[in-house]
């Protein structure tokens, strides 16, 4: 039994069948890749694991227990993070209140009536907080404006947030989609340092073969919202199956 | 000091100065002259208006300000607020401490329950529930409930609530004075200084709403300041991060709601304490609208805005009521005779009982110009100043 059990998931929109009978299984403490052409349902599968869309069918299972019916914030709490195919933070803050904001969450759970205690005050917050920016390499960037961050900055910073709550599954879609070879191989020793020093789990949406060659030890194949096949990478570069569905796509 | 940054705790010295001195600064002129009549604001009446909406619209931003949830029927809870402490008037008599009490809870009652169904809603539709929330509370104020006739009547309608002869009042001891008041000390009693030809006014209601006003300035100053308000802030930022990152918007919003509601219902039970008397006016969406524009006019968000946004309202609304044609006439006398005819029929329309065009035009200025309001103006002055001294990069304050 995988940590994350995905089973017979089907989801329309209208006319479009946007995922068809979907299994996976996510092992515990792995590295699973989804690949797939654009539009093959990669965002729509994740949308169904973290509350954003209800499947129409089936069932998803996080470490026994079914998150259908839950709410993002429930999900999350059962430690599930999410980061998303544009970086979502939030804007108006600065870097390092970003990042409190997910150590509050992992402090205080989904409410907590804080109003007339002061944030500079909360000290074992603020230590989290600036670990948590320094694991990033971001802690010298702590009282920018995280809107005027370069995106790759964004993503780090969201990563990171998404990390401080140290969530036993780390969804990521398209972690370096638009960033240049550079902030791309970073980010690849980013998530190999994170995979290597911290209990977790991470599911990995991502175009860039390099990147997914890099880190994965599965990789499931999608194609019209239905897997195609589940291989490790090297099994899966010859892969005939894999061919028809990327042709003309990318070279695997 | 008091659990404050330097920063903020020097901003609430200034306030507090500010509320003690305002029966001086704001009557710079000698009395009896034209230019005290038109300009000097340092009368109690207005000085109450000042800090009692300041009240308001101090909560109004803790809602708006830091969540970004345009309520468009705070004006309710205002005026909720004024008929629960008239209530306590009638029937307990003039103390104004359970008055204030009361108008608090039932304010936050009434925000708890509108808050709790519009908050289902975000954006314009969140604003339109609030809307026709409150105009039904106004309907309901103005007529379901307030006819005299019937025994439900819990407003008096279009008469307003006020206090008879004839109310139980059953803990109004013989001593206590017929106005409310507090330990006895009535809301009207005033001292005059009289100073040269200056008449300078100290006013006991006054200087309780100042002392209030202060009080709800520091909650408000520990509310942005705590984890609290930075959830709350960061639902105006990014919700949907928010909700996947383990956190519940909908009690964060639900509380910012009901504690501008109190705040509502505190400067709501305020106005009854100056003059004991409840209208559903007071509730009217275009009443909820006036406090959108002076949280817009003082800087949205900001501390300090909905102090000034409050204060230059009240303050121009005042002026430019007052001037009518004669005193245009006397203005412009220097004139010649029918170019000053045109002159004051030309200007007629903005002033007397157009003073609203005028706020309208200024209120339309400053968010095509200083969209930041008052405060950004500030800013701006003293950013000129700060550049002329030296080029020093000053430091950034993101929530002044
Ligand atoms: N909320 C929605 N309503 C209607 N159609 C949708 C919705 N979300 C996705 N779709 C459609 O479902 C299909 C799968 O979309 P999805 O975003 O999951 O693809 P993807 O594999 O993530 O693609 P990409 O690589 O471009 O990100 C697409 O055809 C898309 O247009
Ligand atoms: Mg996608």
């Amino acid at each position: 039994m995988g940590i994350l059990e995905v089973k017979g998931v089907n989801k329309r929109f209208g006319g479009l069948q946007a995922l068809g009978d979907v299994n996976l299984s996510v092992q515990e403490q792995s590295v699973h890749a989804i690949i797939g052409p654009n539009g093959a349902g990669k965002s729509t599968l994740l949308n169904c694991l973290v509350g954003k869309l209800v499947p129409d069918t089936g069932s998803v299972m996080f470490d026994g227990k079914s998150v259908l019916g839950r709410t993002p914030y429930e999900i999350n709490q059962m430690g599930i993070s999410r980061v998303f195919q544009t970086p979502e933070i939030f804007g108006d803050l600065t870097v390092m209140e970003n990042m409190m904001i997910p150590c509050f969450a992992k402090r205080d759970g989904s409410f907590s009536m804080t109003a007339f205690a002061a944030v500079r005050n909360q000290k074992d917050i603020i230590e989290h907080a600036i670990h948590a920016l320094e694991d990033m390499n971001m802690a010298d960037k702590r009282h920018m404006h995280s809107a005027s961050l370069s995106r790759g900055d964004k993503r780090r910073l969201e990563i990171g947030m998404c990390l401080a709550q140290e969530p036993r599954l780390l969804l990521l879609d398209e972690p370096t989609a638009g960033m240049a070879r550079a902030d791309t191989n970073n980010t690849i020793d980013l998530l190999k340092q994170i995979r290597d020093t911290r209990d977790i789990t991470i599911a990995i949406i991502e175009h860039d073969m390099h990147v997914v060659f890099s880190l994965a030890e599965r990789i499931t194949v999608l194609a019209q919202g239905t897997p195609l096949v589940e291989e490790t990478p090297e099994n899966i570069k010859g892969h005939p199956k894999v061919r028809e569905a990327y042709l003309g796509e990318a070279q695997v | 000091m008091l659990g404050l940054e330097k920063k903020d705790f020097t901003l609430l010295l200034i306030v507090a100065v500010m509320v003690v001195l305002a029966p001086f600064v704001l009557n710079p002129f000698p009395e009896g002259t034209a230019m005290a009549q038109m300009f000097n604001a340092g009368y109690p009446d207005l000085m109450q208006r000042f800090a009692i909406f300041g009240i308001l619209v101090i909560g109004f931003n803790i809602l708006f300000g830091l969540t970004g949830y345009l309520s468009f029927g705070h004006a309710a809870f205002l005026g909720a607020g004024s008929y629960a402490a008239v209530w306590m008037f009638k029937l307990l008599g003039y103390d104004i401490i359970p008055a204030i009490l009361l108008s608090i809870a039932v304010s936050g009652l009434f925000s708890l329950a509108v808050g709790y169904v519009s908050l289902r809603r975000s954006g314009i539709y969140f604003s339109i529930l609030t809307l026709a929330l409150a105009q039904m509370m106004f309907n309901m104020a103005y007529s379901v409930l307030g006819n005299p006739s019937s025994s439900y009547n819990l407003t008096n309608g279009e008469t307003g609530l006020q206090v008879y002869n004839s109310d139980p009042q059953v803990l109004l001891s013989t001593t206590d004075p017929n106005f409310p008041h507090l330990f006895g000390l009535s809301m009207r009693s005033e001292t005059h200084l009289l100073i040269g030809n200056w008449d300078f006014t100290l006013n006991a209601g006054y200087y309780l709403s100042g002392l209030f006003l202060l009080l709800a300035f520091y909650v408000s100053i520990r509310i942005f300041r705590s984890p609290f308000g930075l959830m709350l802030r960061a639902v105006k930022s990014n919700q949907q991060r928010l909700n996947y990152t383990g956190l519940n918007t909908r009690p964060y919003t639900l509380m910012a709601f009901v504690i501008s509601g109190m705040y509502a219902g505190l400067a709501g039970g305020l106005l009854a304490c100056m003059d004991p008397l409840a209208g559903a006016e007071r509730m009217h969406w275009t009443a909820s609208g006036e406090i959108v524009i002076m949280s817009i006019l003082g800087g949205i968000g900001t501390l300090i805005g909905p102090i000034l946004g409050a204060g230059f309202n009240e303050y121009f609304k005042n002026i430019l009521s007052k001037i009518n044609d004669s005193v245009l006439h006397e203005w412009l006398a220097f004139l010649p005779d029918g170019f000053e005819d045109v002159m004051v029929t030309l200007i007629h329309p903005f002033v007397g009982k157009g003073w609203h065009l005028t706020l309208g035009l200024l209120f339309m200025m400053v968010i095509i110009f200083l969209p930041g309001g008052l405060v950004e103006g500030g800013q701006r002055i003293g950013k000129l100043f700060h550049r002329k001294k030296a080029n020093t990069p000053s430091d950034e304050t993101p929530t002044e």
